[in-house]
């Protein structure tokens, strides 16, 4: 190629440069928060809503105050403790004494800069992500950061929200705004209907294990299709916090009347004329007809069975059924290495289906599945059983909201008296950071979203799965496939 | 920011795919850990063992490899949580650069807050160059040159590289996006006056708020 002068190779012109005009979700969601172009690729965009945490929110508010900015949106911003804080009943921040300190920062930074705060024993605290949307903070069309990666839970709204780490926190804090670089756009369609058994968890977690936890780097995904527009809110919100273990920070559902029905009446939504405004704007909040995508897959949603984890990534993940895959059949070497590694570290043979395998934990809990109505889902199978001897069962509920309703329902006592522990709010032995853990080489099946190494405790062996199949584990000891009798 | 030109030193070859940022560094070390001092805690459920003891054949315990200041990697890299602690556990061992196939999102912007430069190469050349190293451990060199977006294997190849523009000018000067951001302060708030009457909702909690935020 003749040389242009030019270091650098100009990136090729797909076919949506020529003919794509029609605006994505995506596209509008973009568009509706620039306030300039910022140099070099990127835009300034606006941030609606910032949400911080005791881990990284705190840190951010000790980074503001260290180099004495102001914040000059904090009715934008809303905090609570969730990362680093037990969940035994009867807690408070110094239950867990090193977490003490972040919720302690992050209770000063709030109150110098005027930060709503739903503290330890608050209405209103619980998994960030769970208390965001329940509170009517979250709403279609909004831009949310958070200095966690799970914020694209919120996209489920239809809301544009993504992960950040501190210094863009502190950036966003300041300026309510950030400078990004416009990811490119990714459209996964589930279509047909999903097979009974078969929740969003299961989903999702198909998807990964189909695309690879790669797939979506650079993109932002718009999750679509019949079986998406079918779901309650609540499964969408389990689908797009799963977008991030295909490495997309952002991941999104078109709002419809069934969202607008459940934020309505929610303590921070709109009312009165504010309110009607705002679902007549969210209406045009989809994927015009022909709109073009970076990306495009369709799956089958009637073909997806519940789905566990086997090894170390979420992409390691088979039908509950199917056989546990040989390192033999890994598609390159650099893959074979790695189930080899995963198998080794999880104890697990080849040529076995995971179903039958003992369990000696089991967790309901996270931003993933710890709403109501997955709460409602494991109670469902647990009623009326027993824990399995031996095994250490807890839910661990999203927030003080979801705790109260569903204590008020009884599912508290559907749990306990099945020999759970029911538990306080957070995020507790999905990311381990508040002294709660599995014990090293114990195997736990888990309704949270990363089976990494380590991540539920040293040593941990951890199966992801949906609420349902979390509970029928907990009552039988092993892993166990909820379409048959058990 | 410590402003990133070019860089020449060992690469350590770590060629997993989809390094987690839990791996980097664990999250009990977030809590109460000084970011300065991160980096004795960098990779730790690999460098050490259970009995905490340095397992000597993890790449970065070895002599060649400790305090390399370039990393080579897997595809995904920095993948799962946002915790920006991996970015500075990398920096506290001595990383500048990390040379790998692909970044997760928040990683790379993560690296790019703080002067650390995530290189993106095919995995034939990421691949390429490890063999090389690993051929002449603690004699190969390889050099990372932002001004030229190039990586120089150890036998010469050079490999270009993309970079964003905007983040490749704040690199090389050093700057960081607050203080860019901060000249943008005007058009900020004439786009929050608009957007008042064109989204008043989004505005809305503010008035809710003010009535409870002392109940």
């Amino acid at each position: 190629m003749p040389s242009r002068g030019r270091r650098r190779p100009l990136p090729a012109l797909t076919p949506r440069d020529y003919i794509c005009r029609v605006p994505s979700l995506f596209d509008k969601l973009w568009q509706a928060h620039r306030i300039a172009p910022a140099g070099g690729g990127q835009d300034l965009i606006h941030i609606d809503r910032i949400l911080l945490h005791d881990l990284s929110g705190a840190r951010a508010l000790g980074e503001v105050a260290e180099k004495g900015h102001a914040i000059p949106h904090p009715e934008l911003a809303f905090a609570t403790p969730d990362h680093a804080v037990a969940t035994v009943p009867g807690r408070t921040a110094e239950t867990f004494p090193r977490g003490a300190a972040g919720v302690a920062m992050l209770r000063e930074g709030a109150a110098r800069h005027g930060i709503r705060l739903f503290d330890l024993g608050q209405d209103g605290q619980g998994i960030v992500h769970v208390m965001g949307p329940e509170l009517g903070i979250v709403l279609p069309g909004l831009t949310v950061v958070c200095g966690d990666s799970h914020t694209c839970t919120n996209g489920g709204l239809g809301a544009l929200a993504f992960g950040v780490g501190s210094s863009e926190l502190t950036h966003a804090l300041v300026t309510q705004t950030l400078r990004l670089a416009k990811p490119k756009s990714m459209r996964i369609r589930f279509e047909g209907a999903f097979p009974p058994g078969t929740t969003a968890k299961d989903a999702v977690l198909h998807a990964i294990g189909l695309l690879g936890t790669g797939a979506g780097a650079g993109y932002a995904i718009e999750w679509a299709g019949s079986a998406v527009r079918a779901l309650a809110v609540e499964q969408r919100l389990t689908l797009c916090n799963l977008s991030i273990e295909l490495a997309a920070r952002m991941g999104f559902i078109a709002p419809d009347e069934a969202v607008f029905d459940w934020i309505a009446g929610r303590d921070f939504a709109p009312t009165g004329p504010a309110w009607e405004a705002a679902v007549a704007s969210w209406r045009d909040l989809r994927s015009d007809d022909d709109a073009c995508f970076d990306a495009d897959h369709a799956i089958d949603a009637g073909a997806i069975a519940p789905q566990v984890t086997w090894g170390t990534s979420p992409e390691h993940v088979i039908a509950v059924d199917a056989p546990i895959p040989s390192p033999d059949a890994a598609p390159d070497p650099a893959r074979r290495k790695a189930w080899e590694d995963a198998l080794a570290y999880q104890g697990l043979e080849p040529g076995r289906p995971l179903a039958g395998t003992a369990v000696d934990w089991v967790f309901i809990g996270s931003c993933t599945n710890a709403r109501l109505s997955d709460l409602r889902e494991a109670a469902a199978i647990v009623r009326g059983r027993r824990v399995a001897a031996g095994v250490a069962a807890w839910v661990v509920p999203g927030s003080v909201r979801v705790k109260r309703a569903a204590e008020a329902e009884g599912l508290d006592r559907v749990f306990r008296e099945a020999g759970f522990d029911w538990r306080e709010p957070g995020c507790s032995l999905c990311v381990a950071a508040n002294g709660e853990a599995v014990p090293p080489g114990a195997r736990c099946i888990s309704t949270s979203n990363r089976n990494f190494i380590g991540r539920q405790g040293r040593g941990a062996r951890t199966h992801l799965a949906s609420p349902a199949m979390a509970a029928a584990a907990a009552v039988t000891g092993r892993i166990t496939d909820i379409r048959k009798p058990f | 920011m410590r402003p990133f030109t070019t860089l020449t030193g060992p690469a350590a070859p770590l060629l997993r795919a989809n390094i987690d940022t839990d791996a980097i560094i664990r999250v009990e070390r977030l809590v109460g850990t000084a970011r300065e001092s991160m980096g004795s805690y960098a990779f730790e459920i690999w460098r050490r063992r259970p009995d905490g003891t340095e397992d000597p054949d993890f790449v970065l315990n070895r002599k060649e490899f400790r305090g390399a200041p370039i990393l080579l990697a897997g595809p995904n890299f920095g993948c799962g949580s946002s915790r920006e602690g991996a970015v500075w556990a990398l920096a506290g061992i001595g990383v500048r650069a990390v040379v790998a196939p692909s970044f997760s999102d928040i990683f790379r912007d993560n690296a790019l807050q703080n002067g650390l430069l995530p290189v993106e190469l095919d995995e034939a050349a990421v691949r390429a160059i490890a063999a090389q190293v690993e051929a002449a451990p603690g004699d190969a060199r390889v050099t990372v040159d932002l001004e030229r977006e190039v990586v120089v294997a150890p036998d010469g190849t050079v490999h270009p590289f993309a970079i964003d523009p905007a983040r490749r000018e704040a690199l090389l000067a050093g700057l960081d996006d607050l203080g860019l951001t901060l000249r943008a302060g005007a058009a900020i708030a004439a786009w929050q006056r608009a957007d008042r009457v064109a989204r008043p909702w989004v505005w809305f909690a503010a008035a809710q708020q003010s009535d409870m935020t002392d109940p």
